[in-house]
């Protein structure tokens, strides 16, 4: 097996595909040597097959939620939305589904024994499950808080379980995903052992927050954002995003978007080859 | 341009790999537009990117035909920039980039290594930047020049030069003042005079015609009442388009001197084929890359497999091999142009 992966499209057979509660589903396939190289936070690009709307003619990107490098398959975690993600409910255990990736520029990863933290909601979990692990293995301990509408809307805790990480999880239903009153558990957390990393993903919400928290000021923060895209590969300029680092040069950020739209007035990355993992204050840095 | 058909039933093809790879060889190797292609197979402008190397042979493309840099800097069209429809799908990028000079430094020597043929295209808000644009860009390594005429996001309403003969001509003839280069000229689909702007484009000294860009259209998310792209209107592309761009190559072709470029809703090689039987020298293809990201390495295997199952030994034998029963090519448009 190399190191470094390169993106592959093939059409896999399907192990499982199961309704895990509250329109989510989770699927299970077989994938390629290089399919399982792939790095926390990337995804990769799914040709869905028609479902009850009929057919899809983009792929969908998702997220790696597991992987099983032994066994070789790899998970994904879905919520059905549209008709893309009705025809993946319809896919059947022997079926054949068609993924290209691993696709993306995942999570940073520290090495050493610091406290990560990690701010999660809805489906943003599924992108957080090949994290959790990795942090694990990497000698860091992990504190997660995971947020959901209500207690019945939980889904994508088994990485975290099976890390067996700390995990606070709050609702909507009873106001405990309040963001004030986040800010203050955060804050609460921290005074007892400083975080040294901090990862989000699905909720703006929770992004400004964690942004803003003087606590977190200066520690290394992620985020993992979703844009509509076309391609996948960084060749259509779909699916940028406004971002707010400054770019030294040119010659540092070669023909990226970044650099070309910068003489523009705006700044923007590609979310599928810049990202889909970015630094926080990048992206929160730019909301109105 | 129309040739005669000339198929060579008793073709043998030789065995063994070497032989093989010979034959395939000189069956896709092809002119067009003054170039000499090693396939009539080449990405669409915007679909593309160095980034494709990732997951096929770069170098082994007809032609690398780069994303349209525009006359200064653009930050592109609000997110959503693409949406699905059926067959298909939506885009209003909106040609972001830094200008042609970031172009030329920074974008353009990432595509010079590979060996294929480099062809630049560009796009501009008046005749003299065109001009300016086509000499500056005359650099070592380009092989030839396509002019973006047709995009319809640049301007407002989705008008553009490629909507006029006189606007087109005045480009052309001032694109062809500033390069030796070939020129190719991408025209839109989103005009009842393609023909005749085809003829002008050839009349003020382009090379080849790429018929064509998108078709201009839109969608509404009903729930949501609103339009599915930020910009409102974007472009149509992929299999949805086929019919509509094959006819327009098949009346183009068999009017002009000059090469006709087929592109639009390519998705096999048998979609190629169709294109040449109906005068095209050439292909693009585009969305279908987005799709399938090994595409263009699968539609040229499909290609060869086609030719071979029907005896040709080169593909320059289905251009314009078009065969109508009762009809000369020629009669058959004509009855066309006064259908009402
Ligand atoms: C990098 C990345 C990782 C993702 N990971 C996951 C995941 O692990 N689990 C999960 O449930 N969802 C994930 N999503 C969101 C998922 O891609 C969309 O829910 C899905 O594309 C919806 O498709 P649809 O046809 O069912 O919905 P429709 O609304 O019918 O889709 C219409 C079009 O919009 C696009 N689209 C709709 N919603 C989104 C969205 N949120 N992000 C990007 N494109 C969208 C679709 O791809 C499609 O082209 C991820 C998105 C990105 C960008
Ligand atoms: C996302 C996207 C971006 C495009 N950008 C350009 C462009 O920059 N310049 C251009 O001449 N055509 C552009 N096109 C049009 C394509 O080159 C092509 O003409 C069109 O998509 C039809 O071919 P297809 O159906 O094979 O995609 C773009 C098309 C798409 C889908
Ligand atoms: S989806 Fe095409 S550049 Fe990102």
């Amino acid at each position: 097996m190399r190191e470094e992966e390169l993106p592959v499209a093939s059409s896999l057979v399907v192990l499982s595909n199961v309704h895990v509660g509250d329109g989510y589903w989770h699927v299970r396939i077989r994938a390629e040597e290089d399919q399982l190289l792939a790095k926390p936070g990337q995804f990769f690009h799914l040709k869905c097959p028609t479902g009850a709307s009929g057919p899809s003619y983009l792929r969908r990107p998702m997220s790696v939620y597991a992987i099983n490098r032994e066994l070789g398959f790899i998970e994904f975690l879905y919520k059905v939305t549209g008709v893309g993600t009705q025809g993946l409910a319809s896919l059947q255990p022997w079926d054949e589904l068609d993924i290209f990736g691993p696709l993306g520029v995942g999570f940073e990863l520290p090495a050493g024994s610091g406290r990560s933290l990690i701010v999660a909601r809805g489906v943003g979990l599924a992108t957080m499950g090949p994290l959790v692990g990795g942090l694990v293995r990497n000698g860091n301990s992990v504190l997660a808080i995971c947020s959901f509408r209500r207690p019945e809307a939980e889904v994508g805790l088994v990485p975290f379980e099976l890390a067996g990480v700390e995990v606070h999880r709050v609702y909507d239903s009873d106001g405990s995903s309040d963001v004030s009153g986040l800010g203050r558990l955060i804050d609460d957390l921290s005074r007892v052992q400083p975080f040294a990393s901090v990862y989000t993903c699905g909720s703006a919400r929770l992004a400004r927050l964690l942004s803003g928290l003087a606590c977190l000021s200066g520690v290394p923060s992620q985020i993992a954002v979703e844009q509509r895209m076309a391609c996948g590969l960084g060749m259509c300029h779909a699916c940028v995003v406004p971002v707010c680092t400054p770019v030294a040069s040119t010659e540092a950020a070669g023909d990226t978007g970044i650099s070309e739209t910068k003489k523009a007035g705006v700044q923007t990355k590609r979310v599928c080859c810049e990202g889909p993992v970015f630094g926080l204050d990048e992206i929160v840095g730019c909301w109105p | 341009m129309l040739a005669v058909s000339n198929r060579d039933p008793g073709l043998s093809i030789q065995d063994g790999p070497e032989g093989e790879t010979k034959d395939r060889d000189g069956l896709l190797a092809t002119a067009c537009g003054g170039l000499e292609l090693r396939s009539p197979i080449m990405p669409a402008s915007g679909t593309f990117s160095h980034e494709m190397d990732q997951v096929l042979d770069v170098a082994k493309l007809g032609a690398l035909v780069l994303k349209t840099t525009t006359f200064g800097p653009r930050a592109g069209n609000p997110v959503p920039r693409v949406s699905e429809t059926s067959d298909g799908m939506l885009n209003s990028i909106g040609l972001p980039g830094g200008g042609f000079e970031h172009f030329s430094e920074s974008t353009l020597p990432k595509y010079l290594h590979y060996g294929s043929p480099v062809v630049v295209s560009i796009s501009a808000e008046t005749v003299v930047q065109f001009g300016q644009m086509a000499q500056a860009l005359t650099l070592p390594g380009v092989a030839a020049i396509e002019v973006n005429v047709s995009c319809p996001n640049i301007e407002a309403d989705g008008k553009a030069f490629a909507m006029s003969k006189s606007a087109t001509a005045s480009v052309v003839a001032e694109v062809r003042a500033s390069t030796n280069l070939p020129i190719w000229v991408k025209l839109t689909p989103n005009t009842g005079e393609l023909v005749d702007i085809a003829l002008a484009s050839q009349n003020s000294g382009a090379d080849a015609v790429v018929i064509a860009n998108t078709i201009l259209a839109m969608g509404i998310d009903a729930p949501t009442q609103k339009p599915t792209l930020g910009n409102v209107m974007g472009g149509l592309s992929g299999p949805a388009i086929k019919p509509i761009i094959l006819r327009m190559v098949y009346q183009c072709a068999s009017k002009l001197e000059i090469d006709v470029i087929g592109c639009g809703g390519i998705q096999s090689g048998v979609d190629v084929a169709e294109y040449l039987l109906a005068g095209a020298a050439a292909v693009q293809v585009g969305t279908v890359s987005f799709v399938d990201p090994t595409a263009l390495v699968r539609i040229e295997d499909e290609l060869v497999d086609f030719c071979r199952s029907q005896h040709h030994s080169s593909v320059r034998e289905l251009v314009g091999a078009l065969e109508i029963p009762g009809h000369s090519i020629n009669t058959a448009v004509n009855q066309m142009d006064v259908a009402p």
